[in-house]
């Protein structure tokens, strides 16, 4: 029951209707603190400006478009209530498959002898479509079998890094033809950037503006409700998680591309990564809330530490250590937050 | 050991600390509370005699919630009082406030639905055996123990997730009966109960009554109050009213007193010209759960569907609105035979469908009013090239509200934090945007203030008036009656008969729904 409810008719509620900033000003004010952390201690400690660097923004940014990328397509299952484990998995299975289709000619080592030289897209176009191949068994084995999505996921997971390692019996994969190499370094090796940012602006639109959007949020708002709405959950999720399996292939393609090998053990733990970006980023485990310009600042947060803590010459296993507790310190802010809103009624 | 005799003479609390008499059992003196923007409560007064049923009344936001919580240590009160058996105490906690003999029956019922009846009884409170662990068999001879002196008919062993809402009612009150408190506090028990489930409870409360218990009994419903209730209090907005003895006074006596105006017609019933037939249903059933369902609609026709709890009531809506597809049967529109497989068929068709709870398959919770009113409707209408058409749906969204009479800022507040009365009037809102033929409600007032009662009321005979067929289902006797051209009447999964307005009356559906 709320306490606010006047009992004229024509009355408002009496609480004055602050217009509230929306929560990525306070996540990206999290952002800016730790970039100034760092700053004024690498001045201390190390003698230098941590941010007056444009190489180290540059390996900042660059290192986050990969993840970002797939954290992208993971807050959008996220937002259904789901949970996506496979994305690590399926970057390497992704950038197996394709990689055997972006190999240059004069390379010594050719897996199939048929499939050199080809154009940039061919490749590109297989990552893509393994990653959403994935995507969909992903969610079709939870709108059909309705098992949990923490388990469907975490059965991909397995299965396609096995597949990754299977398909070329462990051996990396490298020699790519020049064109498929430009997705990781054209532009003047800005290329993965803006791949990335090209991706969450589609995305953040999709969510904000389109029906497919609302009808995302709608599910895990309430699926109860979202189905008497005449929303078609099952293929609805199934999209949603289709869409999350391209993304962890383009994410794929770019990694490749960018560090001209594929190898069966990439990826690892990028998973988590994503997920941990979404959640620094406001979206909400329970499903119904985040967007993706928090999920975009939260990979931001997690890139500017880990450059942060290296360039502090922090010990790696330390870095672990405080990563973990950011991630647990931003859930527990975000229930806090969650908290005091219901508290209100 | 205890045994059903030593529990039945267990001294209540009071009886224990009954130094000096008191005349009241429990008194809140002058509390205020407030909350950020909002005073819940303004110098606010109850005094509750030991052996008494005393009703709390008003509106949703009347502040009976928030003075409840305050009496169950849920909140602290900035200023005033609580003196229980005369003396003042401080309830910090609500285990505080249970330990010195204040239970409360929540209206969202508390219980741990994985786990059984017993164990939500005796949780925090488990017989121990020798080895310090849980000892079953006590547990479930003390539950037993307990059910019989409340003449409550449950398996201890059940899981909580089984029972129907009624009888998880009665583990409620079965829990709270074993605290032996002076004071138990129901928040609307009856809200989600039938006819015959409400006589049975008001039986167990008339036994606590003997017992010396204080009863504070919350809700929205005239008729209980002057069948349970001994004295009430009427609050609004958050101020004390008055208190009477409920001999004394008359319904609109109390209804003046609650909204602090007049309501002149409870139920606004129009005849309205009826019609062509608009949905033919055949022998409709969902296989295990309803048989053989079969009933005609006219435009501008109320149907209402009666029947208890588990009758089968909802369940016919739900398949008419394609949620659970029906087995056999056929449903025509418009005397065309139509196939309803999914909720986006039946709105296709012009159907609409209010659903029985509001929380569980209504509200969208972390979304706005917007964005709430508007997902029925994105489907074909309102979007180009897939974008939803913000601007002009907010347009609308707000004449809806405005029409409703929604009480909000603008339409962008999150749906959360509106009253129950105006979160209904949000989902009402979502299928009058769908322009609907064949609108079906499923308790819509329940649990709504008096005031957003008769505006919905009024609402449901307008669109009738405007060639809308409605079906109406309520557990309100007053309301099906009140509202609707004939009654149909369900039990246990089957229609027992279809009554015209003028032969329906209480004794004639009661007769068919409990056979």
């Amino acid at each position: 029951m709320t306490t606010h409810t006047a009992t004229t008719p024509n009355a408002t509620l009496e609480a004055p209707s602050k217009r509230r900033l929306p929560q990525e000003f306070s996540i990206l004010l999290v952002l800016l603190g730790i970039a100034a952390f760092f700053e004024v201690l690498g001045w201390f400690l190390v003698g230098q400006s941590f941010l007056g660097n444009m190489s180290r923004l540059q390996i900042i940014i660059l290192q986050v478009s990969v993840i970002g990328i797939i954290a992208v397509g993971v807050t959008q299952v996220i937002i259904t209530g789901g949970i996506d484990l496979s994305s690590g998995s399926v970057v390497a299975m992704s950038a197996m498959v394709a990689a055997t289709f972006a190999q240059d000619a004069n390379w010594p080592k050719i897996i199939h002898p048929a499939l050199v030289d080809l154009p940039w897209f061919v490749p590109l176009t297989v990552g893509l479509a393994v990653g959403a191949a994935a995507g969909f068994i992903n969610g079709w084995l939870i709108t059909k079998t309705r098992i949990p999505p923490f388990i469907a996921t975490l059965g991909m997971m397995v299965s396609a890094r096995g597949i990754a390692r299977w398909y070329t019996d462990g051996s990396p994969v490298s020699g790519f033809t020049e064109s498929f190499a430009m997705l990781g370094n054209g532009m003047g090796r800005w290329a993965p950037v803006v791949i990335f940012l090209v991706v969450a602006a589609v995305f953040h639109i999709v969510m904000r503006y389109t029906r497919f959007g609302k009808f995302t949020y709608a599910i895990g708002a309430n699926p109860q409700a979202a189905r008497v709405s005449g929303i078609n959950i099952e293929s609805h999720l199934i999209k949603v998680y289709m869409i999350a399996g391209l993304l962890a292939g383009l994410a794929a393609m770019v990694a490749i591309a960018r560090i001209k090998t594929a190898q069966a053990g990439m990826g690892l733990m990028y998973e988590l990564d994503a997920i941990a970006a979404a959640v620094i980023g406001g979206v909400s485990l329970s499903g119904g809330r985040g967007r993706i310009t928090g999920t975009v600042i939260g990979a931001l947060i997690l890139g500017v530490m880990l450059s942060g803590f290296t360039f502090l010459r922090v010990d790696a296993y330390y870095q672990d250590i405080i990563k973990g507790a950011i991630i647990v310190v931003a859930v527990v802010v975000d229930m806090h937050r969650q908290n005091k809103r219901s508290k209100k009624t | 050991m205890v045994n059903a005799s030593q529990l039945e003479e267990a001294p209540s609390k009071g009886a224990i600390a009954q130094a000096k008499p008191y005349e009241y059992v429990l008194e809140v003196v002058n509390a205020r509370k407030e909350f950020p923007g909002v005073v819940a409560l303004d110098n606010v007064s109850l005094r509750v005699r030991p052996g008494t049923v005393h009703a709390l009344m008003g509106e949703n936001g009347a502040g009976k919630s928030t003075l409840m919580k305050i009496i169950a240590g849920i909140y602290h009160p900035d200023a005033g009082e609580i003196r229980l058996r005369g003396e003042a105490v401080h309830l910090a906690t609500p285990l505080a406030a249970q330990e010195a003999g204040i239970a409360m029956i929540h209206q969202e019922l508390l219980l741990m639905n994985s786990m059984t009846v017993a164990e939500n009884i005796w949780i925090r409170r488990e017989p121990l055996n020798a080895f310090g662990l849980v000892d079953h068999a006590k547990m479930h001879r003390m539950t037993t123990e307990l059910f019989e002196r409340l003449n409550i008919q449950l398996d201890p062993d059940a899981e909580v997730s089984e029972l129907s809402v009624a009888n998880r009612q009665m583990v409620e009150i079965a829990k709270a009966v074993s605290f032996n408190s002076d004071v138990l506090i129901m928040d609307e028990p009856t809200s989600a109960i039938t006819e015959k489930e409400v006589a049975h409870l008001f039986e167990i409360i008339r036994g606590l009554r003997e017992r010396g218990i204080g009863i504070v009994y919350i809700t929205h419903k005239m008729n209980e109050l002057f069948e349970i209730a001994d004295e009430f209090s009427v609050f609004r907005d958050g101020h004390y009213i008055a208190t009477h003895p409920s001999s004394e006074v008359t319904r609109d006596d109390i209804i003046q007193m609650m909204v602090g105006r007049e309501i002149t017609q409870m139920f606004p019933k129009e005849e309205v010209e009826l019609g062509d037939v608009v949905l033919s249903v055949k022998n409709l059933t969902l296989e295990g759960v309803f048989h053989d369902v079969s009933f005609d609609v006219r435009a501008g026709e109320i149907l209402g569907l009666a029947g208890l709890v588990g009758s089968g009531r909802s369940n016919v809506a739900e398949t008419l609105f394609g949620v659970t597809p029906a087995t056999s049967g056929t449903i025509e529109i418009n005397g065309k035979e139509v196939s309803i497989q999914t909720s986006h068929d039946a709105i296709k068709l012009g159907m609409a469908f209010l659903t029985e709870d509001r929380k569980e398959t209504g509200c969208f919770l972390p979304l706005d009013i917007q964005e709430n009113a508007q997902m029925a409707v994105i489907h074909d209408d309102f979007v180009k090239y897939g974008f939803v058409q913000e601007a002009k749906l907010e347009k609308v969204c707000r004449e809806i509200s405005q029409k409703l009479r929604i009480k909000t800022p603008n339409m962008h507040e999150c749906i959360e934090n509106l009253s129950g009365g105006n979160q209904q009037k949000v989902l009402i809102g979502r299928w009058l945007l769908t322009n609907p033929k064949i609108l079906i409600l499923d308790e819509p007032t329940r649990g709504i203030d008096v005031g957003a009662k008769a505006e919905i009321h009024s609402l449901i005979t307008q669109l009738a008036h405007n060639g809308v067929a409605v079906i109406m289902i309520s557990s309100e006797m007053p309301e099906v009656l009140g509202m609707s051209d004939r009654v149909l009447v369900m039990h246990e999964g089957r229609c027992t008969g279809i009554l015209d307005r003028t032969d329906a009356d209480q004794v004639a559906v009661m007769d068919l729904a409990a056979q």
